[in-house]
């Protein structure tokens, strides 16, 4: 289910050239084509989405890279 | 611009360049968002956000844009460890006549020492659809 939620931000602001929905867990992202920018719009989506606000430490390119790192992050902030 | 970016990589070796371009409509649409006061200072300085103000106290998100990319530039010098660094880990602020510098956090800094890297030459520039920045790595 929170994989799920995850794949629908990434659709909407992920500008992914690639369907979300069909990306492995442990695709890069940016490889896939997302931007940096991109990134930005994702994980202020992601806080919406889940209620959360990742804090500075987690801000890094590395934790939006891959459906599993984000998953990871969200995990770390509580969320199953 | 370009000119004076030679005559400083004349002067010292290069170890890594970097290059981005980011569309201001993304900017623009992140500022124009309910969450655009979070983006702000996520994203940018105190200081990045006073230097993209307007006279009538809005923020130009061109100005914004090539900032954004002379952060992803920076990091593209920086190699696969700047994976680690987050956004507001590099910095561009102004010299008393305006020219653009980088100032780096300290964990971004521990990575240019480590790769030997003493000095950054930036370069910013923007148009209403495109902002783009390069950055260059010296020792």
């Amino acid at each position: 289910m929170k994989d799920e939620r995850i794949r629908k931000v990434l659709a909407t602001h992920g500008r992914l050239p690639v369907e979300a929905a069909g990306l492995p867990d442990d695709a890069n992202l940016y490889s896939a084509g997302m931007t940096s920018h991109a990134s930005v719009n994702v994980m202020l989506a992601l806080e919406e989405e889940f209620d959360v606000e990742f804090p500075d430490e987690m801000l890094t390119r590395s934790a939006f890279e891959s459906i599993d790192s984000i998953s990871a992050a969200l995990t770390t902030l509580g969320v199953e | 611009m370009v000119q004076k970016l030679i005559s400083r990589l004349r002067r010292r070796r290069a170890v890594g360049v970097g290059i981005d371009l980011v569309e201001v409509a993304d900017v623009a649409a992140a500022l124009a968002s309910p969450r655009a006061d979070r983006y702000l200072e996520l994203v940018y300085s105190e200081a990045e956000r006073r230097d993209c103000a307007t006279p009538d106290g809005r923020v130009d998100p061109a100005r914004l844009a090539a900032r954004f990319a002379a952060k992803e530039a920076a990091w593209k010098a920086l190699g696969d460890a700047a994976m680690q660094l987050g956004w507001r880990s590099v910095e561009v602020v102004r010299g008393r006549h305006g020219q653009p510098s980088l100032r780096l956090s300290a964990p971004a800094a521990r990575i240019a020492q480590s790769l030997g890297i003493r000095r950054f030459a930036v370069s910013l520039t923007h148009e209403p659809a495109y902002a783009a920045a390069v950055v260059v790595a010296t020792r």
